[in-house]
């Protein structure tokens, strides 16, 4: 044992060392990527891990070993479950031999995400077992015995950490790095493994009849439960009972809930000695419509009664104002000050020198403010502040969605961006689509070559593993021609004129037209000690148009009419290009 | 107003906030106590506004909720004006002096107050400023002005000289100990004193 300040992602990897992981599998996505970035960079446990192309792969890879009787993880970000919905939902029916845990990552706020969707929905939905823990310390113990649960019950568990367990820090308790590994054996038996409607409505039987004992099981780990210590009582779920131990009077009943299914006989028994009992619960009303079954006499209050938000995220001053509507005393006053809200705003922004801005620039130089520009999920979200990305919904959906919009038959240009990680999670499916029913539209792939959003992890395109080996490199070009695009060309986004040139010519072609811009993420390039000299105004030349400045990016200011580089400058050279007057130019160069 | 010590450290991404923050958290664990803490990650945090709550002694979630914070260490004087309503009344404000001008400043040609407006809006709270880049250089690089920061705060928090250096020696690239000693060292005996 020993005590270290660990974030909440790592404290989640680190338990599942302990709990002999010997599988792993993943697809990053922001609040739950590091904890496949701390199994693959650690040291003391050596077993598989892998990133996938996506999270319907990654959850398959971990339940086919799960399968074999290993324990294994997959993790993703909460929307990444929509896209392993269908193996999730029938793997409560086959069950498992080894533990499996799939972490789904909530975020609340949405901090970093396209919704705010609840996993402990998907958990009740797949009939499967979920926990939730309030605090980093809880994620650790409560990682270390999910496998051990998953192992009892026979099924996969899903862990639901939010951004706040993710992303926070403390001090923790951990233990030592296990060192048993199991053989992977895959012994055969259809009618657990081969889901035919015939042995498919026995498992759905089985699932079923193991919910009671599931539930009661949870509440016997001490997940859930509970202290009377009055007439009035609290219930709280996950991270809200961190918020609502903060601030609860000693004379309330407080319990925490941090596993479900909920024992809905132990809640009903503890509903029945209250008078008046509020929920707090981030998201969904997943406990309290549970209490609002059970709850005979007692006065519920919750979201459904306006006293707790259905959106965002609780903090302790939230809490207290849930605690005030409902009638509830609580230990501490907060007055909320108003946030100053005249200043500049500080978004966050594309790096300087990054090859999405300049390819944006010309994309938008060459089709114009009336073309439409569905966009994906990756940095060059950001791209909307160029005026060039006009929708984004979920990953892969850039170019469905683009081809929807161009054959319902929108007459201006189509043009779609999608980084090289997405596309080949689940890009590819709407090319081959967009391609055999002869969309028109152009395709632009953001190949910077790394997953770089979440924290730079290697994709298929990257040409490394998760473990830093060497890997086939795959050829984006090929692929898109043996999807039947005839129209694949590549670019340097850093050429700004040949950039320019190779728009022109897919603007006045028809059909399915992809261009790769391919440039490296910069901060990767720093990275592995690619340097540019880095570029400044002659201010004699500089004529304050302001040009420049309309690119955007974050090394070049404008002060006093006139521009200058500041030191972010990574030398791109495409401001240079841009500049009218040529008052751009390299460092040291005349 | 709660049991723990809440601070905020603040700035914009890329100035070094998480490691300032994990220098605080380590120092807790060198001291035996225990510590919450919260960061900005993925989306928020390419060159945008970031925030890190940290509770010295926190046993609760790692939130601090506005009007409730200690201290503010800032290190761009408009973020500390950005998250100054996290403060209590009459909380404490350590800010770099240096302002970067934000990107949509220059597209939209946004009016940015001047450091003399910032200060008076800020006055408040007890607010020192500190030429941050000037002791960096001074101390050898102007990636240490996280570092100075720290040892200016240094006896504004709950927390010895002593546990924050070893802290810092322990977490800066090893190739960096000796220049992110001698910006902790400046620092502190620049502002120490004052604080």
């Amino acid at each position: 044992m020993s005590e270290r300040y660990l974030l909440g992602n790592e404290a989640i990897g680190r338990a599942c060392l302990e709990a002999n992981l010997d599988f792993a599998s993943g697809y990053p996505g922001t609040p739950s990527s590091e904890i496949v970035d701390f199994l693959r960079y650690q040291k003391e446990r050596d077993f598989y891990v892998e990133w996938s192309v996506n999270e319907k792969v990654a959850f398959e890879n971990a339940l086919g070993a799960a399968w074999t009787g290993v324990r294994s993880l997959v993790t993703m970000k909460h929307v990444g479950l929509n896209v392993a919905a269908d193996p999730l939902m029938t793997s409560g029916y086959t069950g498992i031999k080894g533990g499996m845990v799939i972490v789904s990552s909530d975020d609340p706020y949405a901090h970093s995400s396209q919704n705010e969707q609840d996993s402990r929905n998907y958990a009740a939905f797949a009939k499967i077992p979920c926990l939730d823990p309030a605090d980093i310390q809880e994620a650790y113990s409560m990682m270390v015995s999910a496998y051990g649960l998953s192992e009892e019950c026979g099924l996969p568990v899903i862990f639901r950490p939010t951004t706040r367990i993710c992303h926070s820090k403390s001090n923790v308790t951990v233990g030592e790095a296990g060192q048993e590994h199991r053989t992977a054996v895959f012994e055969k038996d259809p009618k657990q493994f081969v889901v035919i409607p015939v042995h498919t409505r026995v498992l759905h039987k089985k699932l079923n009849e193991k919910q009671k004992g599931l539930a009661e099981k949870l509440v016997e780990m001490g997940f859930n439960r509970a202290e009377v210590r009055g007439k009035t009582a609290v219930v709280a779920a996950g991270i809200s009972a961190s918020y609502v131990e903060e601030i609860i009077p000693d004379d309330v009943s407080f319990a925490k809930i941090g596993a479900y299914p909920v024992d809905e006989e132990w809640l009903k028994d503890f509903a029945g000695k209250h008078e008046k009992i509020l929920v707090v619960e981030e998201l969904s009303p997943v406990v309290e419509n549970v209490l609002r079954q059970v709850s005979c006499g007692a006065e519920v209050f919750g979201k459904k009664n306006g006293c707790v938000p259905y959106e965002g995220e609780l903090d302790p001053a939230s809490v207290a104002l849930a605690f005030e509507k409902a009638g509830f005393e609580h230990k501490y006053e907060y007055i909320i000050p108003e946030p100053v809200t005249d200043l500049p705003p500080r978004p966050p922004i594309l790096c300087a020198g990054c090859g999405h801005r300049a390819a944006f620039y010309a994309m938008k130089k060459v089709f114009g403010s009336k073309a439409v520009y569905p966009s994906d999920i990756g940095c060059y979200t950001l791209g909307i502040q160029l005026g060039t990305v006009d929708t984004t919904i979920c990953m892969g959906a850039s170019i469905t969605v683009g081809s929807g919009i161009a054959s319902a038959g929108e007459e201006n240009d189509v043009v779609c961006t999608i980084g090289d990680s997405t596309f080949l999670h689940t890009g590819i499916n709407g090319l081959i689509n967009a391609a055999y029913n002869g969309a028109n539209i152009t395709v632009v792939i953001l190949d910077n070559r790394i997953t770089a959003m979440t924290g730079h992890q290697p994709n298929p395109n990257t040409g490394m593993t998760a473990k830093g080996i060497e890997s086939p490199s795959l050829s984006l070009e090929a692929l898109c021609r043996s999807c039947g695009v005839s129209f694949v060309e590549i670019i340097d986004p850093y050429d700004l004129t040949g950039t320019l040139k190779m728009f022109e010519k897919a603007k006045a072609k028809k059909g399915v037209k992809v261009i790769i811009a391919r440039q490296p993420c910069v901060i990767d390039a720093k990275r592995s000690g690619i340097k540019r000299k880095p570029f400044t105004v002659d201010t004699d030349l500089c004529t304050g148009c302001g040009l420049c400045v309309k690119f955007g990016c974050p090394a070049i200011e404008f002060t006093d009419k006139k521009a200058s580089v500041n030191s972010l400058c990574m030398g791109c050279g495409v401001c240079a290009d841009i500049c009218p007057a040529g008052a751009i130019r390299m460092e040291g160069k005349r | 107003m709660s049991e723990s010590f809440d601070l905020l450290i603040v700035g914009v991404g890329g100035q070094g906030t998480v490691l300032a923050s994990n220098i605080i958290g380590e120092s807790c664990l060198i001291e035996k106590r225990s510590v919450r803490s919260a960061e900005t990650h993925g989306m928020a945090q390419r060159g945008g506004s970031v925030e890190t709550h940290i509770r010295i002694d926190g046993k609760y979630g790692s939130l601090i909720s506005p009007g409730t914070a200690d201290l503010i260490i800032s290190f761009d004087l408009l973020e500390a004006l950005r998250y100054s309503h996290f403060l209590k009344a009459g909380g404490k404000i350590i800010s770099s002096s240096g302002i970067i001008v934000p990107v949509s400043a220059f597209q939209q040609n946004l009016v940015i107050p001047t450091p003399q407006e910032i200060k008076d809006r800020l006055s408040d709270f007890d607010l020192t400023v500190i030429d941050a880049e000037k002791i960096a250089l001074d101390s050898g690089s102007l990636l240490s002005q996280n570092v100075v920061m720290l040892g200016a705060s240094a006896s504004a928090l709950p927390l010895s000289e002593e546990s924050l250096l070893k802290a810092v020696k322990g977490l800066v690239p090893p190739k960096t100990v000796e220049v992110n000693t001698r910006a902790f060292e400046s620092g502190f005996k620049a502002f120490g004193n004052k604080i």
